[in-house]
């Protein structure tokens, strides 16, 4: 959701010599729900600096962004990019290595000096279990229900982007094809991951591509469990949500502190029930309650960083020619 | 003479660097791209025939309504005939939210079609590009058939009427040649109107199924910064509206923006069961365009009073922009009427048409691709945005000022130049006085179109800055329909009313 707390914030800080620290983000992170206001309280109380949150539509939306702004970007820190996006942003060069060491208990080794890792989580299409009483279980029967879909552009957002990848992973050179069959579910293809799924819960479609977690949203903030996520048997693909520093940053050691606070058990704690995704590292406190109910994929697919940039391209292309249909 | 001469030709070099030298940069800069793929070609394909399709569904409907109206008198259609004229300055995201709460799947026409037992319709895709089009150039098309119809002289259909003429028979003889030479131009106008769609296809276009070149353009530039792509696409664009343009200069375009359309010739045709099609016609037609605002109003108006903080904010921004704009507009247009006048020449206010092919997110790419290795573009958001809509004002302004100018200089031109009435004294004791109501009506035109802008704000807006139909948008993105209503309803509000002072103010004083 997009709000606009950067500018309260900003009326807010009394301390005008107080340094500040922009970070760039997607929308749902600095709705009043989401991780955005209780990160930014526990971050200020220890740096006794004002944090500002910039929201930028949605993940892939913000790569781009940082490239029309290129070296003039107000952005000390961009949180919000994930594994597919780190190798293109990598190479625009505006990125500092971080030196941050973390005990990430990630469903991978983590070795990238660039980006930190501080949530992942698997894609998943989301339905309504009062009115959904036959899911699909594989991309072949979702694509043979007559079941309506909501999905976000690959080239804008990242959840869009891992459905890309996830077709490709498991179709591989069939991808367009089983995109021409999918996309009579589209109803729709939205900009972020906060249209699809308000879209979704006005009930402008059967399902919403977004997480396995976000059943557990619906479960532990509203006590409703008619939420659930669709368990395909080619596999969930995985995605893995991290933050770098802008190199260009005229407050390195604040955008450093900030990295390692990303890793510390302060803002692992805030994302399960904010972000409603697994934290990098399981805080000290264990996942809440509700994670247990929570689907686990068979089979976790991923493609790895080094070479997300070359397969998007190729599935993007697959996927604008087989939608523009 | 001189000064005229050089501030025409000032205006002219703005609107010459616009429009051609924003071309110039971005053909400059598409060197070197790749070529389309099969989705720019998708998008080509669908920007042309939804285009056209648009056109026609608009004319077809439009023929039985503008008929209805002209056979029929009865009380409020006068102001149904102004109110077909609104929709020019009504904000399209504010038309598409509106279309939305009727058309969509959680709207009033699905809830309908579910109490009786059937599937609720989808807005997305090309269907609901074609619908909003249709609720914007339905009543542009109605007017400007039904101008049409007025001018058949009232003697026609006395005559008709004592020869005892079927309404089949005064279709043949008058009707139908009339039609063959308004419905042409009425098709081109819509068509190039819908030919630049963007707001429309980013809201409601669902994605590569419906793309228009347009948003092509923006999606190269915003989602994958390539300048070379959103370059080449903008060549395409312009060769398309170029094009357009072109064709409907030779084809005899009916004025669109006329007034005193409300005498109504006596007709002694078209009784019985024509009553019943008449009143259907005008009815179905009113409850289209007037539904999707009522539920904007219904909808907005509760939350009116919390507005969040932001949307007053880029209310602020856009009343800024919006003056701006019309200020802009006007110094544009009339130093180019002024010198098409003394020079009588049609080369010089053609010049200023040149707007109409252009488009606002091509001028906006050449604007980005100039400014961006100077300084920050982000920084000039607000004032590209007022420019590019004061140069998309600019051929109305010009079409109300330049015929008012010359009726001026032809009445009381020798008089003034004897009487050595000159420069800036002319302008204030004879033109300004005389072209307060084209000043007014231009001027409000401008900044209620400006008002209202969902474009080139998209590519240059940075996460911090919005103008009100901008924050309508993002409101909309975050789902928060009832703060997205409030803000349509405000901006509504604001682009009628900056219309109407405008409009007001050049009537004031006016002579009787």
């Amino acid at each position: 959701m997009k709000t606009f707390p950067v500018i309260a914030g900003a009326l807010m800080a009394t301390a005008a010599q107080a340094e500040t620290l922009t970070v760039y983000t997607y929308d749902s992170f600095t709705s009043e729900w989401g991780p955005g206001p209780a990160v930014e309280a526990a971050f200020e109380a220890e740096c006794g600096c004002d944090l500002e949150f910039v929201a930028v539509g949605d993940g892939a939306e913000l790569l781009s962004r940082l490239k029309l702004e290129g070296a003039r970007t107000k952005a000390d820190v961009v949180l919000g990019l994930d594994t597919n996006l780190t190798a293109a942003a990598e190479a625009t060069g505006l990125f500092a290595p971080h030196g941050v060491t973390g005990d990430w208990t990630l469903p991978v080794d983590w070795a990238d000096a660039t980006f930190v890792p501080y949530d992942w989580g698997y894609f998943a299409f989301v339905y309504d279990n009062t009115k959904v009483s036959n899911p699909p279980k594989s991309f072949a029967e979702l694509a043979d229900s007559d079941l309506s879909i909501v999905i976000q552009d690959p080239r804008s957002s990242t959840p869009g982007l891992g459905l890309l990848l996830w077709v490709k992973s498991v179709y591989g050179d069939k991808a367009g094809e089983a995109w021409a069959s999918l996309n009579d579910q589209v109803v729709t293809v939205t900009k972020g991951w906060s249209e699809a799924y308000g879209m979704f819960l006005e009930g402008e479609a059967d399902m919403v591509l977004s997480y396995t977690t976000s059943p557990a949203y619906h479960l532990i903030a509203e006590e409703d469990a008619s939420k659930s996520a669709a368990a395909f048997s080619e596999g969930h693909y995985m995605q893995i949500e991290v933050a770098g520093k802008i190199a260009s940053t005229d407050v390195p050691e604040l955008a450093d502190q900030f990295l390692a606070f990303v890793g510390s058990d302060a803002f692992q704690s805030i994302i399960p029930t904010t972000n409603w995704m697994y934290p990098a590292v399981t805080p000290a406190a264990g996942l809440p309650d509700g994670f247990s109910t929570l689907i686990q994929p068979e089979k976790a697919l991923i493609v790895p960083a080094a070479k997300a940039d070359a397969v998007r391209d190729a599935a993007l292309t697959e996927w604008l020619a087989a939608s523009a249909k | 003479m001189t000064r005229t001469t050089t501030l025409g030709a000032l205006a002219l070099g703005v609107v010459v660097c616009l429009t051609l030298g924003t071309l110039v940069a971005v053909a400059w800069r598409a060197e070197g791209a790749g070529g389309f793929g099969p989705a720019d070609w998708a998008a080509i394909r669908f920007t042309l025939w939804q285009a056209a399709l648009s056109a026609a569904l608009s004319v077809a409907l439009a023929v039985p309504v503008a008929r209805a109206l002209a056979r029929r008198r009865f009380p409020g259609r006068g102001i149904l005939i102004t109110l077909l004229g609104a929709p020019f300055i009504l904000p399209v995201i504010v038309a598409v939210l509106g279309l939305l709460a009727v058309f969509g799947r959680a709207g009033i026409l699905s809830q309908a079609l579910i109490w009786a037992g059937l599937e609720p319709v989808s807005i997305y895709g090309w269907h609901g590009v074609i619908i909003a089009h249709v609720f914007f150039n339905l009543p542009l098309a109605t007017r400007l058939i039904l101008q049409g119809w007025l001018a058949i002289p009232a003697e026609r259909f006395r005559l008709a009427a004592s020869l005892g003429f079927a309404p089949s028979d005064i279709f043949r003889v008058f009707e139908r040649p009339m039609l063959r030479e308004v419905v042409p131009g009425a098709l081109l106008v819509i068509f190039l109107i819908c030919l630049t769609s963007f707001a429309v296809a980013l809201a409601l276009g669902g994605g590569p199924r419906a793309t228009t070149v347009e948003l092509a353009i923006y999606q190269a530039f915003r989602f994958d910064f390539d300048l070379g792509k959103a370059a080449l696409l903008a060549l395409v664009q312009f060769a398309m509206g170029a094009g357009a343009a072109l064709i409907a200069f030779r084809v005899a375009i009916p004025g669109g923006m006329g007034g005193g359309l409300d005498r109504a010739v006596t007709r002694w045709d078209g009784g019985g069961w024509l009553v019943v099609q008449d009143v259907l016609c005008i009815g179905l037609a009113a409850l289209f365009l007037v539904l999707p605002l009522s539920m904007i109003v219904a909808r907005g108006v509760p939350e009116l009073m919390s507005l969040p903080g932001s949307v007053i904010e880029a209310a602020g921004l856009s009343i800024v922009v919006s003056l701006s704009s019309a200020l802009l507009c006007l110094s544009l247009a009339l130093p180019i009427a002024a010198l098409a006048v003394r020079r009588g020449s049609a080369l010089v206010e053609g010049v200023g048409y040149l707007t109409i092919a252009a488009s606002p997110l091509v001028i906006g790419t050449g604007l980005f691709v100039v400014v961006f290795p100077i300084m920050d573009p982000f920084a000039l958001a607000l004032p590209v945005t007022a420019l590019v809509n004061a140069a998309m004002a600019l051929p109305f302004a010009l079409r109300a000022l330049t015929p008012a100018l010359a009726g001026i200089e032809t009445n009381f031109g020798p008089l003034a130049d004897q009487l050595g009435l000159a420069g800036w004294a002319r302008f204030r004791r004879l033109w300004l006085p005389r072209l307060r109501r084209p000043l007014g009506f231009s001027g409000g035109l401008a900044a209620a179109l400006s008002m209202g802008d969902l474009g080139v704000i998209t590519m240059f807006a940075d996460p911090q800055t919005a103008t009100l139909p901008l924050q309508m948008y993002r409101l909309m993105g975050a789902y928060r329909m009832d703060d997205a209503a409030a803000a349509g309803l405000l901006l509504l509000s604001l682009s009628l009313v900056i219309f109407w002072i405008f409009d007001r103010g050049g009537r004031v004083d006016a002579d009787a």
